[in-house]
């Protein structure tokens, strides 16, 4: 019985679990299809009234849009069990029973809560993305369609390793996690357009501080053809595989480090 | 059917805890949010315990709130790290190899359940044996015969939010045990249970171990959990082993006094009490009498109350019973001993 | 009549304390806020300056009102509702939620005053840090373009206070009703996955609902999440006179009264039906 298959057992028993509250279960995936289709309206709206920014059209921002909510959404699915770890596992004691059983915590948390939810905001990512390609000029598909792929893979592997942080952090403070979400909810909220939109400072702060910037948007330009360093942008999404490696790393740390705490 | 013997090798653990002391009361309202500064406070919770326990032993750890058990379970079951001190489980070191270690044991928290709210029980278990990797073959038969003597096959398709307690608790012995580990750690098993449920427990408990040869360290505070289970008694106090011992050897040495309840069928009399005894409050027709047997034996006791000489069916009891101290009595009274010296 | 009321504001002086103690995370909100306000903002900036020769003729609100909207918003983003009572969707899991049907009291006020209070214990302190923040430290800093502006009146003010206050109200008769059909449901998801995002978009709080195409302005400015945070920053702005801001205010009381009408109903029903399976 190797890690996936659990994962998959995992992952099946909790949307068992879900969908036995039916009610809940459906107006949960109501209110999300709203929202996800209300959500791009935002910024369809601001180039209805506006027109193009900077030489971006709807089309590119579109692009740019999909794939954050596509890797997000991915990130979502999978790793919902790190976002809520704070509060379902260690305020209500669960995390020791997680600890003694023989696998490894990550994968138990991984396959913890495998939700639907984030689904509505996949579908509406993937839409969107190809509306924008749809509207767009990019490189030819033989680059293009490996070139999104790698960089989704780098984009989930960025956004995991941000829960990751989060539920290692919650060993300390389970209160002031929101801070958290300016990384999670405002990575995707900021990195739904593109950068050079931004103040320099932010710019900066987004690519090389916090790898976000690196993960989506250098491979991005790659794809539009817009980028200086081509070379260097097919290898950006590497940055999200090293920012996950270091929180998993935080992450032992935190658990050995709880182990003599104890609280 | 266990794998491996696990014989657990305590020796001169200590744990101690850093907490924050918040200063009393607390600033109300908005003041509250000034910042304040958080002093911290040590408070050592286990200081040199040391025991051994040999494989195939039902071994009782007692002690009352707040002495340092958890801690010991938590340590014993490899999710905390002592500060010192040497632990061993079937040659393991919980906390270093607690995938190993945790692999071949099973724990039941009485308060906590290990198994999916919202799944049915037979879902957990089938969950539960890909975690362990039990393999499909044992599975089958290791199942079959939990689901026999725990009589689960009731309320196998039920979700656990549906059970009673007694039905949840049955349930999470059979899902601590479906691997078959060697050792079962139990923490309050039958907590909370009605009387019926509690002796079921008490007799599959004994039954594992004895038919298995499952190792069994056992928290309660059901003082009869003890009595029918453990061999043996390990009171843990102020982070110490304050007793370890059968515990028959702890009443005697405990508590060798015995009650003599005297009832009259008028006013019960006034005696005068001789040293080693007291009288306790009782109702008006009923003489409650604490006596040392070392020092007053009960005949003498007895020949007290009804002196030779006077008239039968003035002054005599009508009935009298003499009991030992109960369990409950016994351990408080040695907590009470203890109490004074932290 | 004091008498009467003591029970619900003990439970609302009860909660507004716990609320409170949540020092750390209102500071972690806070900051979370400010850097989505600076995201927010940049964006806006970007859209303003770039487009049509940076004149922003396009857009109905100036470039510094727009700021401020932003401010305002991130100042009362607790003032959302953002999902049913934590506590009652503990009991209703824990199936304990009958318990609260033991209590002497009308429950819809009872739940009524807990929501209230822990929108205000979370809304005060997150609200006071972001108004000194942006509307005070933002200006020294030399940052006077990107800072909160005051209400151009004592009246706009005083405007802007009645209306927030009517949507703190509204915000707790949803949170009521949510509390509700966690009840029914027997879980908090689904209703708060359907109000939380819907409340984000339609009180402006994502955009200002004045940048939506003109064909949608009086179907967004009469519906009820306009109550939550669009209205009182127009007032704040100082945007809404005379009839159109009595027309206003007399939109957030009529929709205050459906809400709570619906709510009281659908507790009846809900609490009778309790009644009838046990809980």
């Amino acid at each position: 019985m190797n890690g996936l298959a659990l994962w998959l057992r995992y992952a099946r028993a909790s949307l068992a679990g879900q969908v036995r509250y039916r009610g809940a279960f459906l107006m949960q995936m109501a209110g999300h299809l709203a929202t996800t289709l209300l959500g791009f309206a935002a910024i369809w709206v601001l180039f209805h009234r506006f027109g193009t920014v900077r030489g971006w059209t709807v089309g590119q921002v579109a692009l740019f849009y999909g794939l954050v909510n596509i890797e997000f959404a991915l990130t979502e699915t999978i790793g919902y069990g790190f976002e809520r770890f704070g509060d379902d596992f260690l305020r209500a004691g669960a995390f020791d029973r997680l600890l003694l059983r023989p696998r490894w915590t990550v994968l138990q948390l991984l396959g913890h809560q495998f939700r639907l939810r984030p689904l509505a905001r996949l579908a509406q990512g993937a839409a969107v993305l190809a509306l924008g390609l749809g509207m767009t000029p990019v490189r030819p598909l033989l680059f293009t369609a490996p070139m999104m792929l790698w960089t989704v893979a780098g984009g989930i592997a960025f956004f995991l390793g941000v829960l990751v942080g989060q539920a290692a952090l919650s060993f300390r403070t389970i209160e002031s996690l929101e801070v958290v979400n300016v990384l999670t909810y405002g990575g995707v909220e900021a990195g739904q357009y593109p950068f050079d939109l931004d103040a320099r400072w932010f710019r900066r702060l987004m690519t090389c501080v916090i790898p976000l910037g690196a993960v989506t948007y250098e491979p991005m330009l790659a794809i539009l053809g817009r980028s200086p360093h081509p070379m260097a942008a097919t290898l950006a999404p590497t940055a999200g595989f090293a920012f996950l490696a270091i929180m998993l790393l935080y992450w032992q740390a935190a658990v050995r480090r709880h182990a003599s705490t104890g609280s | 059917m266990p794998s491996s013997p696990a014989r657990i090798v305590v020796e001169d653990l200590c744990k101690s805890y850093r907490v924050a002391a918040s200063p009393p009361g607390g600033r109300r309202g908005l003041a509250g949010w000034l910042p304040a500064r958080r002093s911290w406070r040590t408070i050592a919770a286990l200081r040199g315990v040391a025991f051994t326990i040999e494989p195939g032993t039902i071994t009782g750890l007692i002690g009352p709130n707040g002495a340092g058990k958890s801690t010991l379970i938590k340590i014993l079951s490899g999710i905390l790290r002592p500060d010192s001190g040497r632990v061993t489980v079937g040659g393991l070191v919980p906390w270093a190899q607690r995938l190993r270690h945790v692999a071949r044991i099973g724990v039941v928290f009485g308060q906590r359940s290990q198994l999916w709210w919202d799944l049915p029980v037979d879902d957990g278990f089938a969950l539960l044996r890909d975690i362990y990797r039990v393999p499909p073959a044992l599975y089958r038969t290791r199942r079959a015969r939990l689901v026999e003597t725990l009589r689960l096959a009731d309320f196998l398709d039920q979700p656990v939010r549906q059970l009673s307690l007694g039905q949840r608790m049955r349930a999470e012995l059979a899902a601590a045990l479906l691997h078959a580990p060697p050792l079962l750690i139990l923490d309050e098993p039958t907590i909370g249970l009605d009387a019926p449920s509690k002796l079921a427990i008490r007799a599959f408990i004994r039954d594992l171990n004895r038919q298995d040869g499952t190792t069994i360290l056992l928290t309660t505070h059901d003082m009869h959990d003890i009595e029918a289970l453990a061999e043996r008694v390990i009171v843990i106090g102020h982070g110490r082993v304050l007793a370890d011992s059968p515990f028959e050897t702890l009443r005697a040495t405990t508590l060798s006094g015995r009650r003599l309840i005297a009832t009259f069928d008028g006013p019960a009399p006034a005696i005068a009490l001789p040293a080693g005894v007291s009288r306790l409050p009782a109702a008006d027709r009923v003489l409650a009498l604490d006596f040392d047997p070392a020092r007053i034996g009960a005949a003498d006791l007895l020949r007290l109350l009804a002196p030779p000489g006077t008239p039968a069916g003035t002054a005599a009891p009508a009935d009298v019973t003499i009991t030992r101290p109960s369990i409950e009595d016994v351990i408080s009274r040695f907590y009470e001993r203890h109490a004074s010296t932290p | 009549m004091m008498q009467a009321a003591t029970p619900y504001l003990a439970a609302f002086r009860a909660r507004w304390r716990t609320t409170l103690r949540y020092r750390a995370a209102a500071l972690a909100g806070f900051v979370t806020q400010c850097w989505w306000g600076a995201i927010n903002i940049m964006i806006y900036a970007a859209f303003y300056r770039m487009a049509h020769g940076g004149d922003g003729a396009a857009a109905p609100f100036a470039l510094h009102q727009t700021i401020t909207y932003v401010w305002i918003m991130q100042a009362t983003l607790a003032l959302m509702p953002w999902g049913c009572d934590p506590d009652i969707a503990d009991a209703v899991r824990g199936g304990a939620v009958a318990h609260d049907l033991l209590r002497p009291v009308d429950l819809w006020w009872w739940w009524f005053c807990r929501a209230t209070a822990r929108i205000l214990g979370r809304l005060v302190p997150r609200a006071l840090l972001m108004l000194a923040f942006a509307g005070l430290l933002l200006p020294r800093a030399g940052l006077g373009a990107w800072a909160l502006h005051p209400p151009p009146s004592i009246a706009d003010a005083a405007l802007f206070a009645v209306s927030i206050l009517l949507g703190l109200a509204l915000s707790a008769c949803i949170v009521v009703l949510l509390n509700i059909v966690t009840v029914r449901t027997l879980s908090p998801a689904g209703g708060n996955a359907v109000i939380t995002p819907l409340a984000l978009i339609l009180s402006g709080n994502m955009l200002p609902l004045a940048l939506f195409p003109g064909a949608f302005q009086t179907v967004l400015i009469l519906q009820p999440f306009a109550g939550l945070g669009d209205l009182p920053c127009r007032f704040w702005l100082g945007t809404l006179h005379g009839g159109r801001a009595i027309l206003a205010l007399g939109q957030q009381a009529a929709w205050l009264a459906a809400v709570a009408v619906a709510g009281r109903a659908a507790l009846r029903r809900t609490l009778h039906r309790l009644e009838i399976q046990g809980g």
